[in-house]
């Protein structure tokens, strides 16, 4: 079974595996961040901020045509390129596949690491608030629908 | 004339197993010294050695392991009681860590002495540990916390503590005070605080995390009533820690956690209490990790606490004018009375970022607010990125260290 979010995640796979050098790696990750929209200045607030020690990660979700929509940002560049990869690959999905997705290619692509519990950098909790909010409207879907 | 010989100091690093690993394919550069020191092989191997001839709970244990662990356990206090020049031995409590000993004085002395408007006077710098105890003191028994003021240059207002001290806020009871800066490296005045409060009738408990490590510490010469640390910091086993406290006013204190050794006699209708220090130790202390303690302490006394702090100064001389020559690079804590410990931001660049980078490179650096967010509020930076040192750093890791920050400044610098 192959649905959107693994295609994203096959894709990212395949453009991350031209880098051998930690620095090209990085400097990608953080390119893609500056890339990111973000989020405006007005939802940078503690209603929106996903609680992480070190650097600052805020999360607007939203549902736009039957589908969830991420919206996310942070004041650090490699969190902001590691958030822009999660707003890459989950965003637009449905909302059943995001909260199942296992999110593999991260162990693929060596940044397993930041999803590590012990990482203070709030991108598991981010991980964890997108998957949550993606799991109760997929349930409202299912009651609903 | 340099402390130690570079063969001198390649001897120090020898010691320590862990400094020959890599990180990420690259030679470990580890200054994060002021988080917790390393281990030189004599006190790895002093645990490894008790686990494996002498291991057996202590105390009132008649079979020989259990007299020999006794040894051992009880003999770390005694060379603890001279590391600090004690008076006697009993002045040594043993506990797990710092942090545990500030809580046992502000759950013990602190319910005993304090009362609803009494103040206790920390800095505005102050590790966590320091200011959240009595803070949950406050709340219990609505005691105040009140912070003396800190300096641009990482110092503390000694005019304005002054103030403090005679009442401006309150009743001061307590002066409770970090040696050290864990944030910024600043050297206190603790000698000076404490004979001010002493002479108001103040108690004073400093908090000597980041000094005992570092420098000699003489708690007669200091004269405080209680001296907090943790043996982690000092090249021993994480889970040793240490409440000094002069005798008279430890035996004035009630426990505070209850369970086996702390007790005289139990019974339904009563129970009394150990003398000091056993009347602190409930349960079963970590007596394998004072095995190492003790090692550690050996090690400490053969380089000798006033060359380790020399040899530190010439560090933090040389780190701070290498990395003040890297554009863009601010140092937090100018003031130059400081120990081993070096903070500093980049303009423009998230420490975060930065600590990620420099661990690619093997660096291991610690960046964000250190446990002390009062601090870092006070410099206006959410974080620093912090370079800490120890007996086995060498000039060569802090130029490392230096060209890892010109290559994250390349990468990561404001882009225009």
């Amino acid at each position: 079974m192959t649905g959107i979010v693994a295609a994203r995640e096959a894709e990212i796979v395949e453009e991350f595996s031209m880098f051998d050098e930690w620095l090209d790696k990085y400097q990608h990750i953080i390119e893609m961040g500056q890339g990111l929209a973000g989020i405006d200045e007005e939802f940078r607030t503690d209603a929106y901020k996903v609680k992480g020690c070190q650097s600052q990660v805020w999360l607007q979700p939203a549902i736009e045509n039957g589908v969830v929509v991420f919206k996310a940002d942070s004041d650090a560049a490699i969190t902001k390129g590691l958030v822009a990869l999660m707003v890459r690959v989950l965003s637009g999905a449905p909302a059943s596949e995001i909260a199942a997705a296992p999110l593999s290619f991260l162990e693929e692509i060596g940044l397993r690491e930041h999803l590590s519990p012990t990482r203070s950098n709030g991108l598991v909790s981010m991980v964890k608030q997108m998957k949550l909010y993606a799991a109760a409207y997929a349930s409202q879907e299912a009651s609903h629908g | 004339m340099p402390v130690f010989t570079s063969e001198e100091i390649a001897a120090f690093r020898s010691r320590f197993p862990i400094l020959s690993r890599t990180v990420h394919d690259r030679p470990l550069v580890y200054l994060d010294n002021a988080a917790t020191s390393q281990l030189p092989e004599s006190v790895i191997s002093a645990v490894a050695e008790f686990d494996r001839t002498k291991h057996a709970n202590v105390h009132r244990g008649v079979h020989k392991l259990s007299q020999e662990a006794t040894d051992v356990h009880e003999g770390s206090r005694d060379r603890l009681a001279k590391f600090l020049n004690a008076r006697r031995r009993e002045e040594i409590v043993l506990t797990k860590g710092c942090t545990e000993s500030i809580n046992l004085v502000s759950n013990t002395w602190g319910r005993q002495n304090l009362k609803s408007g009494d103040v206790v006077l920390v800095s505005e710098i102050e590790h966590h540990a320091n200011i959240v105890p009595w803070q949950i003191l406050s709340t219990a028994i609505g005691t105040k916390v009140v912070p003396i003021p800190a300096l641009d240059d990482g110092s503390l207002d000694q005019a304005e503590f002054v103030k403090l001290l005679d009442g401006a806020n309150g009743p001061v009871k307590l002066l409770a005070i970090q040696h050290v800066s864990n944030a910024l490296g600043t050297i206190h005045p603790v000698k000076e605080m404490v004979a001010a409060a002493k002479s108001r009738g103040v108690a004073t408990l400093v908090d000597g995390a980041q000094s005992v490590p570092h420098m000699p510490v003489d708690v007669q010469d200091l004269d405080c009533d209680f001296l907090a640390f943790s043996g982690h910091k000092m090249h021993g086993p994480t889970g040793t820690g240490v409440l000094y406290g002069r005798y008279e006013v430890l035996d004035s204190m009630p426990p505070w956690m209850g369970g086996g050794d702390m007790i005289d006699k139990v019974s339904f209708s009563g129970t009394t209490f150990q003398d000091v220090p056993y009347r602190f130790e409930a349960g079963t202390p970590n007596f394998s990790a004072a095995a190492g303690f003790t090692a550690a302490l050996d090690f400490l006394e053969e380089i000798g606490m006033d060359k380790y702090h020399l040899r530190e100064a010439e560090l933090v001389e040389y780190a701070h004018r290498a990395l003040s020559a890297i554009p863009g690079l601010r140092i937090l804590g100018t003031n130059p009375n400081k120990a081993g410990v070096l903070s500093f931001v980049l303009d423009g660049i998230h420490h975060y970022d930065a600590g990620m980078f420099l661990d690619q490179m093997g660096i291991a650096v610690r960046t964000g607010h250190h446990c002390a967010q009062p601090a870092m509020e006070r410099y206006g930076v959410t974080g620093t990125i912090r370079a800490s040192f120890a007996i086995f750093t060498t000039e060569g890791e802090i130029d490392a260290l230096v060209a890892g920050v010109r290559r994250v400044n390349k990468v990561l610098g404001a882009k225009s």
